[in-house]
């Protein structure tokens, strides 16, 4: 093998861009993705980043048993902002799990073939936001002890959930979300899982891969239904992206409060969720790529991909602002007005201005090819846009209940130690489990890779011959 | 089709073929035959081969989908979408009743228990709303959809199945990595061990091998 690097960024549309780089067989496309798990030991900076997640994740913990202990009392929620941090946090974490479902799905039924490279850590990524995201309604409810009075479940009450709330679509739009989501997932680890389970070389790696990987044993009859589930697991994800956010986005738009009562709020969502979910994905694929070698699955021409779907969706999320103060003044509603004056010139327009800068402002520096292809660029633009979307939803929740109708019931939301320490730690609990699943589970899709390889093809040119090409093209 | 009575032939039959038949029929144990090939193209070719010969209970086995190998091998377009458009409409409908059941009707209904349904009055709202009940069906059809797709297609394929014989070979665990198998099964009305053999061999394979089961 030679250690040649091929530039894969070119826009010459007569070639197609190879998407595995530096000349790998299909062997070696195994041993490569397999190490990362089957190294007796992980990086130094793996474990580094472990304790500190693992510190967080137990900081969320107690936060919450503090919680319980003492009740919801101990958040800055106050009247009138009575959603506070809990929802803030919530629609965030949603949003970044947006990301995921559209690479498995969307992308796939596009036919984009360069998902493959990061599809599997993204839908990961996205089931760990979900997890989050359904921790804080879960622990806002209050009363945590009847939470499934959220479920249609037959009781001796005779009480039944109402279906007129879009707290309850939440319930089911979340929950068909994170179930679709992790089946998703899991069908698309199974055949790299019996690779595992192969090259097992202890006796606990064998059974646990091999529980997991259900005795897959790569049968054409059973590759044959699997490929048709899985476009059709695409099919029906693809809807479901658009769905969930715009089910978020109900919460606020079905409501008659100023600023959250608008129309352009399902779309807005869910290009902000695509938006951050992209950045999430390039804030933990940079480091991965660099730590575990990966460089050659998860190209240049990915990441550039990548940042050029994050100045889309910042834009569209720019323009969903501008549009917002549009309406705002072309209604005539003067509560409405009022509203989004307030936003950019009022109590809280740090927070305005923060979010304006971070989502619309920095994603423009990749109309810059340079910018574009730049690691330290991309990766603190991307930390940026995740600061800035979660300021908006911030903007949006905070502001809005803040000062709504009657001056005399108008409030200053200040979070508490509790608040920011929850919030700290749902980042605990996600990175934990996103370094489990890299430690633990194949973090590329293995099967799916070797099938873009032009090697695969059965009636293309065979492997040594693809080789030359590839190399001519260099 | 006389061969069948040759493998009980007695042992001293004039063609070596016959006597390794016969001495196969005596440990009786045989699954069938793992060929390996070393590309897409190889096995592609050999699958044909394979489906040309009227072989029935036979498999190709890649470690990615090989595409067109499962036209390639003959096989039938699965009746897996009918079943996930089943599952679908299952959703749709559970999604009306429940809503429909539990706010906009007054009846009991035995569901594990006896429930009632109550007409819940918001706002003064319709009780048969089309404007809210599409968002929960909609949910609740991809959830069923999505769920029978994945059990539905396993159920299909036989797994989980955690025992095979094909995993008693040490070649075969190059299937989930760089080879490509096909196992024809001694079942198989065409199957003769050593002829069925021969036949894999001239199809190419680098390796054949025995597969107990």
């Amino acid at each position: 093998m030679t250690t040649l690097t091929v530039d894969n960024t070119f826009d010459d549309p007569t070639r197609r861009a190879p998407l595995v780089l530096n000349h790998h067989e299909f062997g070696t496309v195994t041993e490569k993705i397999c190490s990362v798990n089957e190294a007796r030991r992980a990086p130094r900076a793996w474990y580094i980043a472990f304790v500190i997640s693992l510190t967080f994740l137990g900081i969320l913990g107690v936060m919450i048993m503090y919680l319980f202990a003492a009740g919801v009392g101990v958040w800055g929620n106050m009247n009138p902002v009575m959603w506070g941090f809990p929802i803030i946090n919530f629609v965030f974490w949603v949003g970044i799990g947006h990301a995921g479902t559209l690479i498995s799905a969307i992308l796939h039924l596009f036919r984009q073939k360069w998902r493959t490279g990061i599809n599997r850590f993204a839908e990961a990524m996205t089931i760990f936001a979900v997890i989050c995201a359904g921790m804080f309604p879960g622990i806002h409810i209050g009363r945590v002890w009847v939470f499934y009075w959220m479920f249609p479940i037959p009781n001796q009450m005779e009480m039944w959930p109402q279906f007129r709330s879009p707290l309850l679509w939440d319930v089911f739009a979340v929950g068909t979300y994170f179930t679709v989501s992790l089946l998703f997932w899991y069908t698309g680890m199974v055949p790299d899982l019996a690779t595992l389970r192969d090259r097992a070389t202890t006796r606990i790696r064998a059974i646990a891969y091999g529980i997991l990987a259900l005795g897959w044993r790569g049968s054409v009859r059973h590759w044959h239904r699997y490929e048709r589930a899985y476009l059709m697991l695409a099919a029906l994800a693809t809807p479901l992206v658009l769905s969930v956010h715009s089910v978020v986005s109900f919460d606020f738009a079905i409501t008659l409060v100023p600023g959250w009562h608008t129309t352009i709020f399902p779309p807005y969502f869910v290009a902000g969720a695509i938006f951050s979910g992209f950045a999430m994905v390039l804030t933990l694929a940079v480091p991965a790529r660099q730590l575990w070698g990966l460089k050659d699955f998860i190209t240049m021409r990915h990441l550039e991909n990548i940042n050029k779907i994050i100045l889309v969706t910042g834009s569209m999320v720019g323009y969903a602002y501008a549009m917002e103060f549009f309406i705002a003044w072309y209604s005539g509603s003067l509560y409405e007005s009022f509203a989004f004056l307030n936003r950019a010139l009022g109590q809280y327009a740090w927070a305005y201005w923060i979010m304006v800068t971070c989502n619309v402002l920095v994603p423009q520096i990749f109309w810059f090819r340079a910018a574009r292809r730049s690691i330290p660029i991309m990766f603190v633009a991307c930390l940026l846009v995740n600061l800035g979307m979660w300021f908006e939803r911030f903007v949006i929740v905070v502001t809005s209940l803040a000062q709504d109708y009657l001056p005399s019931s108008w409030g200053y939301f200040t979070p508490t130690w509790v608040d920011i320490l929850t919030l700290l730690g749902s980042f605990g609990l996600f990175m934990t489990l996103f370094l489990l699943f890299c430690r633990y589970l194949p973090i590329i899709a293995i099967a799916e890779i070797k099938h873009t390889m032009p090697e695969a093809d059965p009636h293309g040119h065979g492997a040594t011959e693809s080789h030359a090409a590839e190399e001519g093209t260099a | 089709m006389n061969e069948p009575g040759m493998t009980t032939a007695p042992a001293g039959a004039p063609l070596p073929a016959t006597v390794a038949d016969s001495s196969d029929e005596q440990s009786s144990k045989l699954y069938g035959l793992l060929a390996e090939f070393e590309t897409p193209a190889a096995i592609y070719t050999a699958a044909q081969s394979v489906r040309e010969a009227g072989y029935r209970w036979w498999d190709c086995h890649t470690p990615f989908p090989v595409h067109g190998l499962d036209k390639a091998m003959g096989i039938r377009p699965t009746i897996l979408p009918w079943l996930v458009l089943g599952a679908g409409l299952t959703g749709l409908t559970l999604g009306f009743l429940i809503q429909w059941f539990t706010n906009a009707t007054s009846f009991d209904l035995w569901a594990l228990v006896w429930v009632r349904g109550y007409e819940f009055l918001v706002s003064g709202k319709p009780m048969l709303s089309g404007q809210v009940y599409p968002i929960v069906m909609f949910e609740l059809t991809v959830l069923l959809a999505a769920v029978g797709c994945v059990t539905l297609m396993f159920a299909l394929n036989k797994l989980p199945m955690l025992y095979h014989p094909c995993f008693k070979s040490e070649r075969f665990r190059r299937a989930s990595d760089d080879r490509f198998f096909i196992i024809i099964e001694a079942r198989d009305p065409k199957f003769y061990r050593n002829r069925t053999e021969e036949f894999l061999e001239s199809l190419g394979a680098t390796a054949v091998e025995e597969l107990e089961s």
